[in-house]
């Protein structure tokens, strides 16, 4: 069967390979590869002093050994600031090698490569690296002080600094408009460390092919063609002479984003310098000490509102610990200052944001990127004015909502993109009466007062966002239909798990009227389309999803010009159905859309008996005519790219029940609901499937995981044995429902799913939590001690 | 020829076929089967036995590959993920996964795939307690462990449906 298959849930294409371990991921390509390992520091900062390699000389399958002294050209130059922006005064990124200084814990200092993994590390454990101290700085506050600084040249390690302002109606700032409020609120609220951690690390396998002068990188990245960029710029090739290509990607989650990395130059490098194939393969303790971390900030918070619980004015100071290096820019801390807002129209606004270097891992996107801090921020201080007024959470809420006839709906900032943060589509109250309606929000008080009849405590909580998906600037699709039939779509962004071979075949089949087993679909490889941004801010689907689409339609109408030419028929009359041409109701007049294909490229030479058709003798072409008439291009294919105005703006409320013990302070999460809206929905199992796995995260996030480093600067939970992620028992069984507010800014209507599960989660624990014991939740995570201690002090 | 690099031969049967590589002694069975005897599908997720990625069966009962040395294991049988369907056609566990939407990324999947298979052949049909406590050895951060969960009751389905036991096949010692 055929046709619309967009919006079904569609059974996963990747599953055949993906569950008889016939997946290819980076490490199980070239088996005959050397290996590289690299030294790193153990120290949070330090000057070096000297690197002795002499011992490891005589480990037999050494290749070699390099240092930073070794390194040509542009790759000894430190790596791309990838985002530049006029607030990040002081951005600075790493060399791929330490020059003189390491910086965090983990910095690569020495690769070495030899026959295998094992032989590489018996190397690096013998290279001797002797290191003068220098002072770490560790904590965003100290580091704020600048008492020592992480970077010589950088005073008060501030990277950047930024003030957004946005008057209310009536001109008063925010500052004017909170002194003017009949009440007022200030507090402060903290986020600890967390990681993408997916559970493939990074890797990289490069094979230069000396005759042909040709560098091929494989790479476990989330930006194939952008890897592909500077991978040429450092290595002095040609583009056409480098191509990068994603395979099976184990988890991405943000980290994989950054590019390049140390390693991304480095390996194929190597493997042009030694001739060889070579590869490099993370292993966990190193992706937790040398690939990123997001979330630490500290938020001052000033809130001024009526007694209906109007915010009126809202003051936000935010100090973002963005690590040792800002290869990423500011996009974290931009995101949580102007995704703050959410589904919200407030008073007046102010924030203002300090990114400060610390001797730690650079922190970059993790799924949700910068949003989950934001959300945190106005969900907690909503919750506090609703305490403060005694009133209903949700009422608070519903009563700062921006209306569903209010839209577009411009918050008056400047988003992640550079273009002004303005809301294309959304119904809020509506998400919250189906919210209310799933978690049984109105007889939660009964609930509650049954289990403390019962000595039990338990509390429901709130959360809702508003999330900026499918960012540009652009992608792009392209579209062949071959002459056995088969449609071959490819895109340049990658997957990391999305199922994008599945939801783009969908939309593909959908457009071109074609069986979805006749599609295929190719992501990330830049030699199929070396145009593409990449797979971040929930935009595969609204970017590659939509320019799939405007592909298709060209390869349609094509194909529809050509059939009604062979049919003597109007175009206007004709339909695809079933991978069939035929003139609508008149299905005896049809013509394959394989035939098609093969008359849209007229040959001289035959191979088959269906290409005879299209040879010179057979009568199909017009003598008066070219054979490829003006403007045509041989081949039923097309190529198309989407490049919106600003991004789609998907939203969501979650609610949770939480049960506190009131021994242990053992936190359960009784029930999860949540209500998403990301407009039309291409495969809902896939959108399902996204929002557990945000959700799980969240929880993650809300409860467990935070990265401890002490004061030298050292990660004292890097293993998956201290640093805790959810296993199946830590997920609460997530409840769902959809609505589908349709983005009026693309031709599908999508809007992103992939981060949107995460964003709330900490809010609404934090909320529950709150609601159970009464006592204020201010940060997160927040641990059964953390809780027991809160609960000491406020008895104390 | 330091120790390190002394190579011992290692024989078992892998997913039913005799195999056979010279390795040192220090080469944890997960690089021997993905290294030495090319099955990739054995994954690789933290090397410190907490994720589950690398479970295979041994003699049919899970371990983590990535703690255990190859050659501890010589003379033994192995099942990996490449070993689970039977004559073409993919066993009751990957047909649920993938009509539950299991999997995402696909990186732990194979570990969860092993696990759950040896837990159906011991236990056919589990209670939901029983399930979760099954998968909860191992890692996933993609599916959120719903579909997954989902995905063990349906294949005790299938395998009920089909009266095959995905585990006979081990031969269990």
């Amino acid at each position: 069967m055929t046709t619309k298959l967009f919006g079904e849930p569609v059974q996963r294409r990747e599953d055949a390979r993906l569950v008889t371990g016939q997946g290819r991921y980076l490490d199980d390509l070239g088996p005959g590869a050397l290996a590289a390992a690299f030294v790193r520091s153990p120290h949070a900062h330090a000057r070096i002093k000297d690197i002795d390699v002499s011992a490891a000389l005589d480990v037999e399958g050494l290749v070699a050994v390099y240092t930073w002294e070794d390194l040509p050209g542009a790759l000894a130059e430190p790596l791309p600031l990838l985002i530049p922006h006029p607030a990040l005064t002081h951005g600075r990124t790493a060399y791929p090698l330490a020059k003189d200084i390491v910086r965090h814990v983990g910095e690569p200092v020495v690769m070495v490569v030899a026959a295998d993994r094992y032989l590489a590390e018996d190397a690096c454990a013998l290279i001797e690296v002797e290191y003068e101290f220098l002072k770490p700085v560790v904590g965003v506050e100290e580091a704020a002080q600048g008492v020592h600084l992480v970077h010589e040249d950088v005073p008060g390690n501030v990277g950047a600094h930024l003030v957004q302002e946005v008057p209310s109606r009536e001109g008063r700032s925010a500052a004017e408009a909170i002194d003017a409020a009949p009440n007022r609120l200030e507090f402060r609220l903290d986020i600890e460390r967390s990681a993408s951690m997916p559970l493939e690390g990074r890797g990289v396998y490069a094979r230069w092919d000396a005759d042909d002068g040709s560098l091929r990188v494989y790479s476990s990245t989330q930006t194939s063609t952008s890897v592909r960029m500077a991978v040429a710029a450092k290595l002095g090739l040609p583009l056409p002479k480098v191509e990068v290509i994603a395979p099976d990607v184990g988890g991405g989650f943000g980290v994989k984003i950054v590019h390049p990395w140390p390693e991304e130059i480095l390996v194929p490098w190597a493997a042009r310098t030694l001739g060889r194939e070579v590869k490099w393969t993370e292993d966990r303790r190193e992706h937790f000490v040398s690939s990123a971390h997001e979330r630490a900030q500290v938020q001052h918070v000033r809130v001024g509102f009526d007694d209906e619980g109007h915010v009126l004015g809202l003051d936000v100071t935010i100090l973002h610990d963005h690590g040792a290096y800002t290869p990423y820019g500011i996009i974290v801390p931009i995101i949580t200052s102007t995704q703050l807002l959410g589904p919200y129209k407030i008073g007046a606004y102010r924030v203002e944001f300090s990114s400060i270097y610390t001797n730690t891992v650079q922190v970059t996107p993790y799924r949700g990127a910068g949003r989950p801090q934001g959300v945190f921020c106005m969900e907690r201080t909503l919750d506090r004015v609703a305490a403060y007024l005694g009133k209903d959470r949700t009422e608070v809420r519903a009563a700062n909502f921006i209306g569903p006839d209010e839209f577009p709906y411009d918050q008056g900032l400047i988003f992640q993109d550079g273009r002004p943060l303005v809301y294309d589509s959304g119904n809020y109250p509506e998400s919250l009466r189906m919210l209310k309606e799933l978690i049984g929000w109105d007889s939660f008080p009964e609930m509650k007062a049954r289990a403390a009849a019962e000595g039990r405590r338990i509390g429901i909580g709130i959360g809702c966002y508003v999330e900026g998906t499918g960012v540009g600037p652009y992608e792009g699709g392209h579209v062949q239909v071959t002459s056995d039939g088969r449609v071959h779509v490819s895109t340049g962004l990658t997957s990391q798990g999305q199922g994008h071979e599945t939801v783009f075949a969908q939309i593909a089949a959908t457009e071109l009227g074609v069986p979805i087993e006749r599609v295929s679909v190719v992501t990330g490889d830049t030699r199929r389309f070396g145009y593409a941004v990449g797979t971040f801010a929930s935009r595969a689907a609204v970017m590659s999803g939509n320019a799939i689409a405007l592909a298709c339609r060209k390869v349609r109408e094509k194909a529809l010009r050509i059939a009604a030419d062979a049919l003597e028929a109007d175009p206007r009359d004709l339909e695809i159905t079933d991978g069939i041409v035929h003139v609508a109701g008149t299905p005896s007049a049809s013509i394959p859309l394989a035939t098609v294909a093969v008359l849209s490229n007229p040959l001289r030479y035959a191979f088959d008996e269906e290409t005879k058709r299209a040879t010179q003798f057979s009568g199909t072409s017009a003598p008066d005519r070219p054979p490829v008439d003006e403007g045509e291009e041989p081949g039923l294919e097309g190529r198309d790219y989407y490049s919106p105005i600003r991004s789609t703006f998907a939203s969501g409320m979650h609610a949770a029940i939480v049960e506190t013990d009131p021994e242990t302070a053992e936190i359960t999460i009784l029930r999860y609901a949540v209500v998403h809206d990301c407009g039309k929905l291409i495969n809902p199992m896939i959108v399902e499937g996204q929002i557990h796995g945000g959700v799980a995260q969240g929880v993650g996030g809300a409860l467990y995981e935070k990265m401890v480093y002490d004061e030298h600067g050292q990660l004292l939970n890097a293993s998956f044995m201290d640093f805790l992620m959810p296993y199946a028992t830590e997920v609460p069984r997530i409840e769902t429902a959809h609505l589908e507010t349709p983005s009026p800014l693309n031709p599908l209507g999508v809007k992103g799913a992939g981060e949107a599960g995460v964003i709330p989660v900490s809010a609404v624990i934090a909320s529950a939590i709150e609601d159970a014991e009464g006592i204020p939740i201010d940060r997160m995570p927040i641990s059964p001690s953390d809780l027991h201690t809160l609960r000491l002090r406020l008895a104390g | 020829m330091s120790e390190e690099t002394t190579r011992h031969l290692v024989t078992l049967v892998v997913n039913g076929v005799v195999r056979e590589a010279a390795v040192p002694a220090r080469r944890l069975l997960s690089d021997f089967l993905r290294h030495d005897l090319g099955l990739t599908g054995t994954h690789v997720g933290c090397e410190h036995g907490v994720c589950g990625a690398c479970t295979v069966l041994l003699d049919g009962e899970p371990v983590r590959s990535c703690l255990t040395f190859a050659v501890t294991v010589d003379g033994h049988e192995i099942t990996t993920v490449e070993g689970l369907a039977r004559d073409g056609e993919p066993s009751p566990v990957q047909r649920a996964f993938t009509e539950c939407h299991g999997l995402q990324c696909g990186f732990c999947t194979p570990g969860f795939l092993c696990t759950v298979t040896a837990f159906l052949r011991d236990n056919p049909a589990p209670t939901e307690e029983e399930a979760l406590e099954a998968v909860s050895g191992n890692l996933c951060r993609c599916t959120g462990y719903q579909n997954i969960i989902k995905a063990v009751h349906r294949a005790a389905e299938i395998q009920a449906e089909t009266q095959v036991r995905p585990g006979d096949r081990e031969g269990r010692a």
